[in-house]
């Protein structure tokens, strides 16, 4: 394989394509820490050129894991469609992203394709878009699902109430449920990472935010965002399950490391589809981010979005009721700054909606990033923009038990009504009718919890 | 050793140092978020200066103003206190249109500041003298610039696991080697957690140790400091069990909490499994140092007992 350019009178060659899409990557400093990153810039533009003649099928016949040794990598070849494939296999990186953007493209048109791409495609092509390119290709490419309510239509922008709490305090969880779903937040899911992850913590969680459901008639589901084990167990024990949970990596062994493997998702799956008590038939929340893959030694020296990029071809197999990056919780060793996690936000959201599966974000930091609570609204924005299915709902954005930031309970009226975007249409209908939302915008009895202790 | 013997070593402890003026008794948790909310703050009224503008502000991280509820018009306004008292999270915050109210983003602003000016700070060299501690440094260098300091120390974890050269040899030439407790301070995530809680708890260990029957080597500072330096010292030094004390990654607004990592003859290639942590060491509402430092204690006789830490302590006193 000869991987070569010359660049403003300079000779640049790539001994082979894993090292060649690194070093095509925008800066990352997890791809520094893996040894995949460009030396200098001059590299990566020339990376770029070399990557955006590569066809297709040399993408395919490369996955980052081998067929044989790697059940991510299965999951993902096999699921191609071949004719599909075979219509596209000679494009080059460079043609294919023009014909994403093309006037002439619609979103049905990618919808299709995206049964014929593999991951390691949907990543070469990410790595050739500018920021406003991922913004504008993701946002004609729209992936709705349903639960117990609708996700993910045009025009609409969907938030996740997350009322975590440092002890799991049902007071305290239902204190910040009550805050959120005043600002409109919890069409996507009212959904809790725990800190006790054990069963019997898990049941009374989900027991307490179904409780919360049936009485004010939410047209929500619940989720509670332990080990999928636990749910599984919740599940077989007739707890009420809204949306089953589980992190995903995109290769087997990050996925050993999450204790998970493909038979158990799929056993998950089933369980779900028979024992969720929404209507469905979308029953699966999955979330990713770049960079979990090396800090588990499980990328096999490829970079962090191809590694992403196969987490989605993961999720696709599932017909997920949704799906979010996680994208700044992982640290500055793997995206340092604003930069960068606002760069690896819109590649994450444009290679899941290109992958055919329901995107939403986390738009997040921790404190030791180089990020502010600026840096991240900046990134919600252009991720509406993009037409983005969700994004976090927190009490201020300040997670009290994971102690990261993302956006907050009133972000997503902000971002609502700035784009005149609305909730999940029967989410929408459930607010209407208690007198908290008109015409899209919130009421003056909205963003006060203590509506919600009527009942 | 059972809880009450572990009171009994704190009191002693406590009331040694306190006669001795060594350090003022633990002040008592401040109120959190009273259940009816405190009146709205009263600036003093100072002599009007020139130009006729006077501002002089409480501090607004006061948990007075802090939970002070600020929905306007709620519709059940005396359950609201109750509300916001029932979580850390922020809520009962109110509205601007859809935005945040003055108040409440200037204040996620201000502790969002101290998460940073914690984080991109040295610990302050004053405190290591009066400890009596030497400063070793990683393989993190020195300096402002990518290739250096604190910028290098967020990208490059690995070296940040690593005692240089130099400290290697600076550490075998200045401590005991083969002491039952090797006692060591890094700078971690946090300088402000070293500062807010090391001087409190060195007396307990050293003390604690003391009555324990075990002997303590020489402690010693670690700049650009990661858990994984355990593995080095364990090498260099043969120590039964490492008590790092670590600045923790800070969290919004509370930059003080610290970390006791241990581990039982640490070596490389030990993994966070082969180790145990003491966390959320802080005052008002952690797990307070002076109780952090006896726990410190009792945990590293289980492990001198057992022979073992992390997963391998855990099977063994299941």
């Amino acid at each position: 394989m000869l991987l070569r350019t010359k660049l403003h009178g300079k000779t640049y060659e790539f001994p082979d394509l894993r090292l060649l899409m690194g070093k095509a990557n925008e800066e990352k400093s997890g791809d520094r820490l893996a040894g995949v990153a460009a030396d200098t810039t001059a590299e990566r533009a020339a990376a770029k050129f070399v990557l955006a003649e590569v066809p297709l099928w040399a993408l395919r016949q490369n996955p980052a894991a081998p067929y044989e040794s790697d059940e991510i990598t299965r999951v993902i070849q096999d699921a191609v469609n071949e004719t599909i494939y075979n219509e596209i296999k000679d494009w080059t990186v460079g043609q294919f992203r023009e014909w994403l953007l093309a006037d002439t493209t619609s979103g049905e048109m990618i919808r299709r394709l995206s049964s014929g791409l593999t991951a390691e495609i949907i990543a070469a092509v990410a790595k050739l878009m500018s920021n406003l390119d991922l913004i504008y290709g993701a946002s004609k490419i729209r992936v709705s699902t349903h639960c117990n309510n609708t996700i993910g239509l045009p025009g609409t922008l969907s938030s996740r109430n997350q009322p975590n709490h440092p002890t799991d305090s049902p007071e305290g969880i239902r204190a910040s449920i009550y805050e959120g779903l005043s600002y409109g937040s919890g069409d996507s899911v009212i959904g809790i990472n725990p800190v006790d992850d054990s069963y019997s913590s898990v049941a009374r969680l989900l027991e307490m935010t179904y409780d919360i459901i049936k009485t004010w008639a939410i047209p929500t589901q619940n989720c509670v965002l332990s080990h999928v084990t636990t749910q599984m167990k919740c599940l077989q024990n007739g707890v009420p399950v809204g949306l089953v949970f589980q992190s995903l990596a995109g290769s087997q062994k990050g996925n050993e490391s999450f204790g998970i493997s493909v038979g158990m998702i799929d056993e998950a799956n089933a369980l779900a589809k028979k024992y969720c008590f929404p209507s469905g038939p979308n029953f699966m929340y999955f979330e990713t981010g770049q960079g979990s893959e090396l800090s588990a030694d499980a990328h096999h020296g490829w970079d962090q979005l191809v590694m992403e990029a196969r987490c989605y071809g993961f999720a696709k197999r599932y017909s997920p009721y949704q799906v979010n990056t996680v994208v700044g919780f992982i640290g500055p060793e793997y995206l340092y700054d604003a930069r960068q996690i606002q760069r690896a936000g819109l590649e994450d959201h444009f290679m899941g909606k290109l992958t055919g599966i329901p995107m939403g974000c986390d738009a997040c930091y921790t404190n030791h990033a180089r990020a502010d609570q600026n840096a991240i609204e900046n990134l919600a924005v252009m991720l509406t923009a993009a037409g983005c299915n969700y994004f976090m709902g927190l009490p201020l954005g300040d997670d009290s038990m994971l102690s990261y930031q993302a956006t907050s309970y009133h972000d997503a009226p902000a971002l609502r009504q700035l784009f005149k975007l609305r909730p999940a249409p029967e989410f929408e209908k459930w607010m209407e009718d208690l007198g908290l939302m008109k015409n899209g915008v919130l009421t003056g009895i909205a963003g006060d919890p203590t509506f919600f202790l009527r009942r | 050793m059972d809880d009450a013997q572990l009171n009994a070593i704190i009191d002693a402890v406590v009331k040694e140092m306190i006669a001795a003026q060594a350090v003022a008794p633990a002040r008592p948790a401040e109120p959190v978020a009273a259940s009816s909310p405190a009146p709205a703050p009263q600036p003093a009224a100072p002599a009007t200066p020139p130009g006729g503008l006077a501002i002089d502000l409480p501090d607004p991280a006061l948990p007075e103003h802090r939970y002070q509820p600020r929905v306007q018009r709620a519709k059940n306004p005396d359950a609201l206190p109750a509300l916001i008292a029932a979580t850390t999270a922020r809520v009962g915050v109110g509205r601007a249109g859809p935005r945040y109210r003055t108040a409440s983003l200037l204040l996620f602003q201000a502790d969002h500041a101290i998460t940073q000016d914690a984080l991109y700070r040295d610990v302050d060299p004053k405190m290591l003298d009066d400890l009596g501690l030497f400063t070793v440094q990683t393989n993190i260098k020195s300096g402002t610039s990518p290739s250096g300091g604190k910028q290098e120390y967020l990208l490059r974890p690995d070296l940040g696991r690593q005692i240089s050269d130099d400290g290697k040899k600076t550490i075998l030439e200045k401590c005991v080697p083969s002491p039952n407790i090797q006692l060591v301070v890094g700078d971690g995530l946090s300088a402000a957690a070293v500062e807010a809680n090391v001087r409190e708890m060195f007396p307990v260990i050293l003390n604690g140790a003391k009555s324990a029957g075990l002997t303590v080597g020489t402690p010693f500072f670690i700049k650009y400091c990661r858990v994984g330096v355990l593995n080095d010292i364990g090498h260099l030094l043969k120590p039964d069990v490492v008590i790092l004390l670590i600045g923790e990654r800070p969290g919004l607004g509370r930059a003080e909490s610290l970390s006791a990592y241990m581990a039982y003859r640490p070596k490389p290639g030990d993994t966070d499994a082969d180790r145990d942590v003491v966390c959320n060491i802080f005052n008002n509402g952690g797990t307070n140092p002076l109780e952090g430092a006896a726990f410190t204690i009792q945990l590293a006789q289980k492990m001198i007992k057992h022979q073992a830490s992390g997963v391998r302590l855990k099977l063994a006193t299941k």
